[in-house]
């Protein structure tokens, strides 16, 4: 099926295509170095990853930044601590449990799990619910391909995702910051919606314990925290799921958490953000700049309050 | 005899002490150090310093007492006026580096956020008390009324801490330690105008 879209960004946003590949090569090169010490050079796990056009001409926030500022309290509660602890999070192997309403549950590998489906690189932007953003090429299948093969029933409205629960390997679980283990949520709808992607990889290599590894969520006009990283269950469920940040505080995290600069969180403005990288702050969009694809969804819903 | 012209080098090296945070983070923007956002590391280094100043000051009176070392009392205007100087520095970069100059955004900030209400109260009740760390202010407004302005400070280290604590999303270890050691600082004041009064009485 063809789904035309309407371009992403005007064509004077574009980067010569020249540069804008010199650029991708030079930040594949430099991930390599970062995320293989003592195999540099050595090919990228996922170079053959399928190239699609979202994100064409964004760009690409560095992958040294991408990977040393995480918000990820498991791994510890500041942004750089992640990165410092990520060895603590061993990912082989790595079982993956689907359950719930569907026809066909079952605990696979994550290899497995994704085996079927052609990997594909979408470049997305990534808006944390703090207020600055980046703009990531993950490398991953659509979440709603892998969800199908375990036949949901019609009674599976919603989606919902848990991440490893194991003070071992996740030691920022050792103090009860949250409500452990992380769970995250989706409609079905949302969660088969062609830009949910179920992702393995960033930057053309496999994903870095603090980034989420091995297997992450990335819903790509939601903030941030709805991309759970190191999911080891998917449960398809009647009722919608009870969320972490929502839990701990619901008058700052709602459940739906989309990108909606018209809706301020408690403590700060969301009209703004920081884009990694750059001096000045530059606007926020509605989704997060994919509104032509997701607003549908939420068509006669008020914004406002579910936030 | 100690003469009037004799250099103080307590005083001169906390002076080079108080300097090193602000060294140590201008070492750190040249050496593109502060991470991915540097703008915010710029604006959370300084903060936390602010903060850490401003205790350190409060407590110069409580050891003096308790130590029974009266020297101790020279040192407290600069390290109030230091701890200043990094509030001052905190608030700018929030202004410039951090909201560019949106004064729509940085009022909406301060008027709906409370942890900013807080931070710009913070400020504004110790900026009288920069201006008026001066010998000669203190002779203008007389010793008493001086002491009475200056109480201005514990409010103002309160307000600093709850704008810290309303800040952070999950890891409260900071601002409660904070807090613990503004507890005891306040408390021990408290105490102290108890047993005088009672030893009056």
């Amino acid at each position: 099926m063809l789904i035309r879209r309407p371009p992403d960004i005007k064509p004077s946003e574009i980067t010569p295509r020249g540069l804008y590949l010199d650029r991708r090569r030079f930040m594949l090169a430099a991930g390599a170095l970062i995320l293989l010490p003592g195999a540099a050079g050595a090919a990228l796990r996922f170079d053959g990853a399928v190239k699609t056009r979202w994100g064409e001409g964004l760009d690409v926030t560095s992958v040294e930044d991408a990977t040393s500022y995480n918000n990820f309290v498991e791994l510890g509660s500041d942004k750089s601590s992640p990165k410092r602890n990520a060895a603590a999070l061993v990912t082989r192997p790595w079982s993956v449990t689907v359950e719930g309403e569907c026809l066909k549950p079952g605990a696979l590998g994550v290899e497995d799990l994704l085996a079927p489906h052609p990997l594909e690189e979408r470049i997305y932007r990534l808006r944390c619910v703090e207020g600055w953003s980046m703009v990531i090429p993950w490398v991953g299948v659509p979440l709603g391909r892998v969800l199908q093969r375990f036949e949901p029933t019609s009674r599976a409205k919603w989606v919902e995702f848990t991440t490893l629960h194991d003070p071992q390997r996740l030691p920022g679980q050792r103090r009860a910051v949250l409500d452990w283990p992380y769970v995250e949520g989706l409609r079905i709808d949302e969660a088969t919606h062609p830009l949910s992607l179920l992702a393995v990889g960033m930057y053309g290599d496999e994903l870095p314990a603090q980034n989420g590894a091995p297997l992450r969520l990335v819903v790509p006009w939601k903030y941030g925290f709805k991309s759970i990283k190191s999911i080891v269950r998917i449960r398809f469920s009647e009722t919608r799921p009870k969320t972490t940040w929502n839990i701990a505080q619901p008058d700052e995290y709602g459940f739906w958490a989309n990108v909606n600069p018209e809706v301020d969180h408690p403590r700060w403005s969301q009209k703004k953000e920081r884009r990694i990288g750059q001096f000045f702050k530059i606007k926020t969009d509605m989704f997060n700049g994919y509104a032509s694809e997701v607003a549908h969804l939420y068509a006669g819903m008020d914004l406002a309050r579910d936030f | 005899m100690v003469g009037p012209r004799r250099p103080d080098w307590a005083k001169r090296g906390l002076f080079a002490l108080c300097l090193v945070p602000l060294a140590w983070l201008a070492f750190d923007v040249a050496n593109g150090a502060l991470g991915a956002n540097p703008i915010e590391a710029v604006n959370r280094r300084l903060g936390d310093w602010a903060i850490r100043l401003l205790l350190i000051s409060l407590a110069v009176t409580p050891l003096r007492q308790a130590f029974h070392w009266p020297r101790l009392a020279r040192l407290r205007r600069m390290l109030g006026l230091f701890a200043f100087f990094y509030v001052a520095l905190h608030v700018t970069s929030y202004l410039v580096l951090d909201q560019f100059f949106d004064w729509p955004e940085i009022w909406a900030d301060v008027v709906k956020r409370k942890y900013m209400t807080f931070g710009m109260l913070a400020f504004t009740l110790l900026l009288p008390l920069a201006i008026t760390s001066t010998d000669a202010m203190v002779k203008r407004l007389g010793g008493a009324r001086w002491r009475r302005l200056h109480r201005l400070v514990y409010p103002a280290a309160v307000l600093a801490v709850l704008h810290h604590f309303f800040l952070v999303k999950v890891d409260t270890t900071e601002p409660l330690l904070y807090g613990l050691v503004l507890a005891v600082l306040l408390g021990w004041r408290v105490a102290k105008i108890k047993t005088t009064s009672k030893s009056v009485a």
